[in-house]
């Protein structure tokens, strides 16, 4: 084995019933390296890691670690840690309510003759850890009076402690500020040149170009290519990651587009969450299809959610129709008129064991109010009515829906907005998860409501075919902001351009 | 053996099942049982007397249920709920400090009300921890579990209050010339309310998701920090109304003895009228036999000899039995072990 290369995985795949997670990946890292795992949702990249630090056991492949003869299999990440793989999450896992010391060094407190922890030692060498990070602390008081980043700095000091020779963060960034990032950025660098290889697990383009030196890149459990920084422009890494050659890009043909009207339905100027989403402007008008693009983890949901108040907007206007609007909740949208299917269908969408029915009439009720029950009869056919229009597969209207396939869960989350009659339709990933035949079906249907209802709506999709189907107009996400608009003429190459930002 | 199990998958399979069961066993014990005979113009028996004590517990457990359904906690309070509104009452009856009266400081009504309304104002205390603070239920219901009680006990002075005034008497007992015990009115009052309650109105609906998906259900338009709030409020209300009853049958405020455990009681109701304990779909008529199947149980227990301090032994094993049998891994199991039997089956 080469003497730079740390850690070398071949040829890994790994099945889930139903689904191929891995298929025949690569990964190659060296000393010294900081190296971008990329690769769209379900691409891949949790599995490998998880494959690799032996939360998962592998169905083919080797794994070699520098000074370790032979491949090697690790069955937990304890055994993993032995080998010093360390991995720090997206959430920090560690007790918020022990000390910066304590979460240090728990599970290898040092030790007094007697047995019992040596506080002194513990303590004093906790500070020598966080000051050669730079990080100057007060080591003796609880870690839940630190910020995110600061607990994430202690989660990568106690992984570098433990004689890490490789570290893996897996979204580290997602809940930090600018600053806080830089920090973390600090902290990679200086380990960097000490000789540690780190994964670096992550949706933000930006931060790729700010601190790594390689990426792979996976799709479809696939290994698409491993590449230096300098030879990736951000637009050959987009198309990367979406399996896109520029060669083959056809510009797909924009269906028509003349019922538009001038009638504005949605306004929202300087809209904003906190640490969610920057202040956005948004505008839709009668009939439009707008959509909205960028990564997973640009702030695609985070810009609906917020005008629907599932996030309740803290700054900025929105106006529905020429009247302003103050939604609190998102029973004030849906009294207004809005509608929105979730992207999250199984935590956001879905009331698992209520029936078919139950949870189409489930927003109109909610419209209507308590008190006006909807009568029985009328459920049935409102229920019927949809089953039958959108097709939906089910044993009958009473069925409950977690026994229904994806595709037709997502069909009954869609009739439930249906049935309100919304005058403005936010549909977040309708399509993720679900066949090719059902997501045409989508499509068409998001334009036959725009076309014959006059219904604005909104469509989000990682898949930027579906969206040039579909949309006339596309706001661009990046980094939780919205960094622009793109009309007109657009094709697969503008598109992904747009989201990469910056070229 | 096809129908058995379509049977079995019924909602109210297991609360029936637990009553046929329990009033077999009293059939071939002792079927004097189910004599039921007439004295002083009143039904007597042991079947009248368990409609008749069950009723706090089916009062009980019309909010537990709610509660339990819609947050997946339960409410520990009601027990000392009911003693406090059963203080509350009776110290407005007979004025502070008065330990026995035969005359009414104000009209009798009105100390009733005041005392539902205690309930009321306990159920509205443990709604706004559960769901505006966010607290476990079952830590939320401790403070009152606790509380309230010694509450009551200041109200009535540190003393048992009697109010030695004969129509106080008839809500706990029975009304003059009806040969049935007025509790099971009141049970049958308060359970008609709730029932059209959630059968007129979308509430079923609302807690049902609620307690499924809450976070579905408030983007779906539905104020879930309400609805788990109304579910605590008609419980406190629902114990109000029990301890007012259970006050009458004693026409006394006696703090230390009124619900004790009855909290228990409504819990395990729930549980034996096939609900799940981890909120979601309810079942309010399955809870109503469940509560009436542990009076049952209890005075089955009675004619049995067996004393009323070593009674709640064989409930725990009851409770044991459901609970196990209601556990994910035990469900897993008992499935295992069926494909397990039925890989045998296939070899041989």
């Amino acid at each position: 084995m080469d003497e730079n290369l740390l850690i070398t995985m071949r040829d890994i795949s790994k099945s889930f019933p139903g689904v191929k997670a891995l298929d025949h990946a690569q990964f190659t890292l060296r000393k010294g390296e900081i190296h971008a795992l990329m690769g769209e949702n379900g691409a891949g990249k949790s599995t490998l890691i998880k494959v690799l630090t032996g939360v998962y056991s592998l169905d083919a492949g080797e794994i070699h670690v520098a000074g370790f003869d032979g491949p090697i299999i690790n069955h937990s990440t304890l055994e993993a840690q032995e080998k010093g793989i360390a991995t720090v999450y997206q959430e920090v896992n560690l007790c918020p309510n022990l000390t910066v010391a304590e979460n240090l060094f728990i599970g290898r407190e040092p030790k007094t003759k007697l047995g019992t922890i040596d506080w002194r030692t513990m303590n004093k060498r906790a500070k020598e850890i966080m000051d050669g990070l730079e990080i100057n602390i007060d080591v003796t008081i609880a870690l839940e009076n630190y910020s995110l980043a600061i607990q994430q700095m202690i989660a990568i000091a106690r992984a570098v402690d433990m004689d890490c020779k490789v570290l893996i963060l897996d979204e580290p960034t997602s809940s930090l500020d600018d600053n806080e990032v830089e920090k973390l950025f600090k902290v990679m660098r200086d380990l960097k040149a000490k000789g540690v290889g780190i994964i670096f697990v992550t949706h933000f383009l930006e931060q790729v170009y700010a601190v790594c030196d390689t990426i792979t890149v996976l799709r479809n459990g696939e290994f698409a290519g491993e590449y230096t920084v300098e030879e990736m422009p951000r637009v050959k890494l987009v198309a990367a990651m979406l399996g896109k050659d520029f060669d083959d890009l056809a510009s797909i043909k924009k269906e028509g587009a003349g019922h538009v009207s001038d009638e504005v339905v949605v306004d929202g100027k300087g809209l904003s969450h906190k640490g969610t989403i920057k202040p956005f402007d948004f505008e839709i008008r009668k009939g439009e299809v707008v959509g909205i693009t960028g990564l997973l983890g640009s702030g695609r949901s985070e810009m609906v959610r917020c005008i629907y108040g599932a996030d309740k907007a803290q700054t900025g206007t929105l106006k529905f129709k020429g009247n302003e609007l103050n939604i609190k909740e998102p029973l004030d949208a849906i009294k207004a008129g809005m509608g929105y299917l979730p992207d999250d269908r199984k935590a956001d969408g879905c009331i698992g064991d209520l029936s078919v029915r139950e949870n189409i009439i489930l927003a109109l009720q909610a419209r209507n109010g308590m008190f006006k029950k909807i009568p029985i009869s009328k459920q049935n056919e409102i229920a019927d009515k949809f089953i039958d229009m959108l097709q939906i597969k089910t044993a009958s209207r009473e069925t409950p829906i977690n026994q229904l396939s994806g595709g037709n869960q997502q069909k009954v989350i869609l009739a439930r907005w249906l049935c309100t009659h919304p005058d403005f339709l936010i549909l977040d990933e309708p399509t993720r998860g679900i066949d090719i035949g059902t997501k045409t079906e989508f499509q068409k249907l998001a334009l036959k409501f725009a076309e014959e209802e006059g219904m604005s709506i909104v469509f989000i999709s990682s898949e930027i075919e579906e969206m040039l189907r579909t949309c006339t107009r596309m706001y661009v996400m990046r980094d939780g902001a919205q960094v622009g608009e793109i009309s007109g003429e657009m094709t697969q190459e503008s598109v992904m351009s747009a989201i990469a930002g910056g070229v | 053996m096809e129908n058995f199990k379509k049977l079995t998958k019924q909602p109210l399979f297991l609360p029936i099942f637990c009553m046929i069961l329990v009033l077999l066993i009293n059939l071939i014990k002792s079927p004097a049982f189910f004599s039921i005979s007439i004295n002083n113009g009143v039904l007597y028996g042991r079947l009248i007397d368990i409609l008749n004590r069950g009723s706090e517990i089916a009062i009980l457990a019309v909010g537990q249920t709610l509660v339990v359904a819609v947050s997946a906690g339960t409410d520990i309070s009601v027990g000392s709920v009911m003693s406090l509104s059963a203080c509350s009452c009776c110290m407005l009856l007979a004025g502070y400090g008065n330990n026995s009266v035969s005359v009414l400081a104000v009209p009798m009504i009105v100390g009733m009300l005041f005392g539902v309304l205690m309930g009321g104002v306990c159920g509205a205390f443990n709604g706004a921890l559960v769901a505006k603070l966010k607290i476990q239920p079952m830590v939320a219901t401790l403070i009152l579990f606790t509380a309230a009680r010694a509450i009551g006990l200041l109200l009535c002075n540190n003393q048992i209050t009697y109010i030695r005034y004969e129509p106080y008497k008839y809500l706990g007992n029975f009304f003059p010339g009806c040969p049935i015990p007025t509790p099971l009115f009141v049970a049958i009052v308060v359970i008609l309310i709730v029932g059209i309650l959630l059968r007129k109105t979308a509430l079923g609906l609302y807690i049902q998701s609620v307690g499924i998906n809450g976070r579905a259900a408030r983007i779906s338009g539905i104020n879930s920090d309400v609805i788990c709030f109304i579910c605590y409020l008609v419980c406190g209300l629902c114990a109000g109304i029990a301890g007012i009853v259970a006050s009458s049958r004693i026409y006394s405020a006696d703090s230390n003895n009124i619900g004790l455990n009855y909290e228990l009681d409504a819990i395990l109701a729930v549980a034996l009228g096939g609900n799940s304990l981890g909120g979601g779909k309810f079942n309010l008529a399955g809870s109503i036999i469940g509560a009436y199947t542990i009076q049952a149980i209890t005075t089955t227990l009675l004619a049995m000899g067996v004393s009323t301090d070593k009674a709640p032994v064989f409930k725990a094993i009851i409770v044991i039995i459901i609970v196990v049998v209601q556990a994910p891994a035990f469900k897993a199991y008992m499935a295992a072990r069926k494909a397990q039997k039925a890989q045998v089956k296939e070899a041989a």
